[in-house]
């Protein structure tokens, strides 16, 4: 056996090696990779490198409103940004920036930043804090800049005013006449300036003393671009908590912006019944969703950029003892992200407050057909085990599946731009105690209401029929359906390949046993040392075959199962789309009555009901274009949400399976080793 | 659709020299398998024989024949007589076969194509199985310095008609059984007997031994290989599930669910033959020693049959002395009895003897091959890895 052993590892070391390398490598592709390049970025304060870093993943989320409300003029609802428009960001960046970069190194353009900064925001600010206004500050200049195009005259004498005023130098007339033309043609190039100001602003803070007068000239501009939304405001900085202010602001503006921009033209005379009715419900909501709308289409940067927010669910824990234990489990975020109060925090949450969130998210996101990761499903019979099994190794392993969902799936929320921005999402991650969460339980009053509303869902969905005009929705609806169903197989087949290894590994171990026994009765010594040796081998083998079977399972079938869910998810945005379609088509139908209704009094000559009449079709028209708005809104949402949904997917998928395949490789290798090892004894009996 | 299977069937039967050597050719009757045929060439040359090659066409009943005809002779009580081959077993693979053709119609193409590639791998692997465990009862008589100069074997091997065995009827069956009751009741009482013989004690507690371990491992090795098999299987519908979800779609994910179909495909071949090479080097090593230490054990009660015979003989022959009474006719029984008793001694001894050499050399030989088709397979598997992976990382 010595000898063999001392063989056998030459070979491997080549074929390991290289397979080690590779892994090496691609972490530093994956992640200092891409901070390398943000390294590079044309960042010229070394002094604090970090902020630079965070700058990135926030200059995407920003610059990303302006790319897209820039290009709507050209596409008005087509919501469907084709990916090389993202491409032509990055590109048309380098070319301005470095003109730009010239320009602003001059101390005054940068006098803006700090002042808007510091006017939402309380003057005291931290570097960390400080950031987002900057952004936001620079989006809203951004608006400013583009309404020159748009031949808004007001506001661009304002800002020629401005910018006389303020900078006297003709760089600096230059630097805005140049833009507003860049403007014009390609609204994506005003990304650079939300560089540059950032990078320049720790310049700023050397040179207070020229802060002030820009200060006003700038805020006021600010602020009588916001003006016109004040109780929007307000009430979504109610429900934003603790760091809602710069949020707000920044919702204000892209809000703002979206009104503006000429898709909702012709909804013009609407524009003041949603900023009305908003504050009811959507604020929070529609706030939200203009930044993630538009980070879908930067959607392939991001995935290159990693998130910088790393979620670790770990150390299940029992706590209490019979029926009302539960497993606390141990929710560790690391984040660079600047809405987070720290760097690194940790929290315990039980199984149910992971239920209560996507309980809280869903009421709140799915309605407008966003996809919201499902948790894990409660397992009723895995609990009681926990409960009541000591120290049972098929709860063990119950009890890490379900931290590994859980973890996967709060790194699935977290991956979602617009979840990310949900109170609800930094509450469940940073606040220390959580309300315990109701109604998640199974067996409760809740539950059971919750199964009849699933079941009403059901029948109604059978009721509605909707002729489907959009084709997209139509082959998506069917794909969706025919690979969940494909999903569904392929997750059986991958279950009972997972019990059949497991089952060969309990023979291959019972047969080892065997083959030790039948060594130590043989009679021939080389024979009886080979079988024993068989049996060591057999041993080994049985435990490649646990773990390809663990393997099987934690990175194959959970996958797919994951993905079942999803799919289900999925679907039910679709379901959420055919609800908003039925509100339309049953207000369509309303009107038609009232109309109707209008019709007959004129016929009867009814003057005094005729008014009346007047008014609920004035009403209902409304509502038919609002709900057609919101169908809108929701298929455009959906729609979005299903593609970056599909390239998560594919890119979950290719990861996992390589993965996957990658262990198989180990694996294998590793059972070349212990043949190898063997085979000299074979050879050695006599 | 089967013969094609087969055809593989020759390169692993191929024989060194051992004076005879056999080839089975694939001569199966795919259609009626419980009778079935194996066309039995013979090379040799021994003086004993009318020709030097020859070939002949026998059943699985003939093979049978020739083994009990073994049993039977009184003149090889003392040896170990070579275990007889298994009936093979198609009954399963008929069953999937019948299967698939009822089912042609409401499979899908694909699954048609994995079934019948499933069945015909297992036919392969059974029919492998069935002429090894043939060849070697055959060997294995041949390489007998007596055996192989008995009648009925020159019969078997050269007489090119049918023998017209017939298969044993309900009442001999019966009688068998009750043989066997009283052989194995018989065979307690005789195990209780104390050898004289140091050399017989031992092996009699051995191969008792021994011949349980051996039986409890050629069980496990049967459950382990099939639950081997059911995993490959699985793999195999894992790739045809992995293929439809890839033919769905045209998009970048479906190309790479694909490929990685084609690999489990891969994947799939390989794992059924590293099942199917356990079956045949290990399990049926095992069965086969099961059987022989069976046939070795069988000889240890003959002797210890003859043992007693002997003694009681002994004791009656003492008894007819003191009454004087029919001395001479117990003094021959005592005698041929004696004689019995030491020739089987004589015999079993280095019966015994080889049979433990030749155990070595078959579980060395197996183990090795073992061994080798295992890093065959697990380097091909890894290849297959390393190479779809390459492709799969170039990709994304």
């Amino acid at each position: 056996m010595a000898a063999s052993s001392e063989r056998s590892p030459p070979p491997f070391p080549d074929s390991e090696e290289p397979e080690l390398l590779e892994d090496s490598d691609e972490g530093a592709d994956a992640f200092t990779g891409t901070s390398i390049s943000e390294m590079d970025s044309p960042s010229p304060d070394s002094t604090r490198p970090p902020k630079d870093i965070f700058n990135e993943p926030l200059e995407d989320i920003f610059s990303d409103p302006l790319s897209n409300i820039n290009s709507e003029p050209q596409k008005k609802v087509d919501t469907k940004i084709p990916s090389p428009s993202s491409d032509e960001v990055v590109d048309l960046f380098s070319d301005p920036l470095d003109d730009d970069s010239e320009v602003i190194s001059s101390p005054e353009v940068q006098n803006p930043m700090p002042d808007l900064l510091n006017e939402p925001v309380q003057a005291p600010k931290s570097d960390v804090l400080g950031e987002p206004p900057v952004h936001k500050n620079a989006a809203r200049q951004q608006y400013i800049f583009e309404d020159p195009p748009k031949g808004s005259s007001k506001s661009s004498s304002v800002k020629k005013a401005a910018s006389a005023e303020l900078f006297g130098d003709e760089d600096e007339e230059d630097l805005f006449k140049e833009l507003p033309k860049v403007v014009t043609k390609k609204p994506q190039p005003l990304g650079p300036p939300v560089d540059v100001f950032t990078e320049v602003k720790s310049d700023v803070k050397v040179k207070p003393q020229v802060k002030d007068d820009p200060t006003d000239l700038f805020t006021e501009e600010a602020l009588t671009a916001p003006a016109p939304k004040p109780s929007a405001s307000s009430s979504s900085s109610r429900t934003n908590g603790v760091h809602s202010e710069e949020h707000d602001l920044f919702s204000e503006a892209t809000v703002e912006l979206s009104l503006d921009s000429p898709r909702n033209d012709r909804k013009k005379k609407d524009a003041v019944k949603p900023s009305v009715s908003a504050p009811v419900a959507p604020v929070a909501s529609s706030s939200s969703k203009a930044p993630s709308k538009t980070l879908e289409e930067l959607e392939e940067e991001e995935s290159e950029d990693t998130f910088d927010l790393n979620i670790s669910v770990t150390n299940p824990e029992k706590v209490g003892d019979g029926m009302n234990a539960y497993m606390a489990y141990k929710v560790s975020t690391q984040t660079s992200l600047t809405m987070f109060r720290s760097k690194m925090f940790t929290v315990r949450r039980r199984f149910s407050d992971f239920l209560g969130l996507y309980e809280k998210l869903s009421e709140k996101h799915s309605q407008n057909g966003y996809i919201v990761p499902p948790p894990p499903e409660k397992s009723i019979l895995g609990m009681t085990k926990v409960k009541v099994g000591k120290e049972d190794p098929s709860s063990a392993e119950f009890v890490e599946r379900r931290r590994a969902a859980l973890e996967r799936y709060l790194q699935r929320v977290v991956s979602h731009p617009s979840l990310l921005q949900d109170p609800d999402v930094r509450e469940f991650l940073e606040k220390e105690e959580l309300p315990r969460a109701v109604s998640t339980q199974a067996l409760s009053g809740a539950g059971f209401l919750k199964m009849l509303n699933k079941a009403t869902d059901a029948v109604s969905k059978m009721t509605i029929k909707m002729n489907e005009q959009d084709v997209w929705f139509d082959e998506k609806i069917q794909d969706v359906e025919n690979e969940e169903q494909h999903m569904r197989k392929l997750h059986i087949m991958v279950e009972s390949l997972v019990n059949h290894r497991k089952e060969l590994s309990g023979n291959t171990a019972v047969f080892a046993k065997s083959v030790a026994m039948l060594g130590s009765s043989e009679d021939n010594t080389a024979l009886s040392r080979a079988l024993s040796q068989l049996a060591e081998v057999e041993d080994r083998i049985e435990q490649i075959h646990q773990e390809k079977a663990a393997n099987d399972f934690f990175t194959f079938s959970e996958l797919l199962a994951d993905y079942i869910r999803l799919l289900g998810a999925v679907k039910g945005c679709f379901d959420q789309r055919m609800k908003a379609w039925q509100r339309w088509q049953d207000a369509e139908n309303m009107l038609q009555k009232k109309r109707e209704a209008e019709a007959k009094l004129l016929w009867a000559n009814k003057p005094d009901k005729l008014q009346q009449a007047k008014d609920e079709i004035a009403e209902w028209e409304a509502k038919v274009t609002q709900y057609e708005r919101e169908f809108e809104r929701i298929s455009a949402t959906v729609r979005k949400e299903v593609i970056r949904f599909d390239k998560e997917k594919a890119r979950d998928f290719k990861r996992q399976i390589i993965k996957y395949l990658e262990s198989l490789l180990n694996s294998q290798q590793q059972l070349i080793k212990y043949w190898e090892a063997f085979l000299p004894e074979a050879k050695a009996i006599a | 659709m089967m013969q094609e299977g087969l055809d593989d069937g020759p390169d692993f039967l191929s024989e060194e020299d051992r004076g005879v050597s056999f080839f089975f050719p694939f001569l199966i009757s795919v259609l009626s398998l419980s009778s079935y045929c194996v066309l039995c060439m013979c090379v040799s040359t021994l003086p004993n024989f009318k020709q030097n090659e020859f070939s002949v066409v026998r059943q699985h009943e003939e093979f049978i024949w020739l083994h009990d005809s073994f049993v039977e002779n009184e003149e090889y009580a003392g040896y170990i007589i070579p275990p007889a081959p298994p009936k093979p077993d198609f009954d399963a693979s008929r069953e999937k076969l019948q299967k698939l053709g009822e089912g042609e119609g409401s499979m899908t193409k694909e699954e048609f194509t994995k079934m019948k590639q499933e069945l015909e791998a297992e036919y392969l692997a059974i029919f492998k199985k069935t002429v090894a465990m043939h060849e070697v009862f055959l060997c294995r008589v041949a390489a007998h310095p007596v055996l192989r100069k008995d009648l009925n074997f020159h019969v078997f091997l050269e007489y090119n008609q049918d023998l017209s065995v017939r298969g044993k009827n309900k009442k001999e069956k019966l009688e068998d059984f009750f043989k066997n009751v009283v052989k194995s009741a018989d065979g307690v009482l005789v195990a209780g007997v104390k050898d004289v013989d140091d050399f017989f004690e031992h092996e009699k507690t051995f191969l008792l031994e021994y011949h349980n371990r051996v039986k409890d491992a050629s069980a496990k090795s049967d459950r382990m290989i099939r639950s081997h098999k059911s995993a490959a299987d699985d793999i195999n519908r894992i790739a045809s599930t992995l293929y439809t979800l890839g033919t769905q779609d045209s998009t970048d994910l479906c190309k790479f669910f694909l490929k990685v179909s084609e690999l489990f495909e891969k994947t799939r071949k390989i794992e059924a033959r590293v099942a199917a090479d356990e079956d045949l080097k290990l399990a049926d090593l095992l069965k086969y020693y099961l059987r022989e230490s069976q046939a070795a054990k069988d000889l240890l009660y003959r002797r210890g049959r003859a043992l007693v015979d002997y003694e009681n003989a002994n004791k009656a022959l003492d008894k007819a002395r003191a009454k004087n009474k029919d001395v001479l006719q117990a003094e021959t029984t005592q005698q041929v009895c004696c004689q019995k008793f030491e020739k089987i001694s004589e015999s079993a001894k280095q019966e015994l003897i080889d049979f433990k050499t030749r155990r070595v050399a078959a579980f060395r030989k197996n183990l090795v091959e073992l061994a080798e088709l295992e890093l065959k397979h697990a380097k091909g598997n890894l290849q297959l890895l390393h190479s779809c992976l390459g492709v799969l990382k170039g990709d994304t």
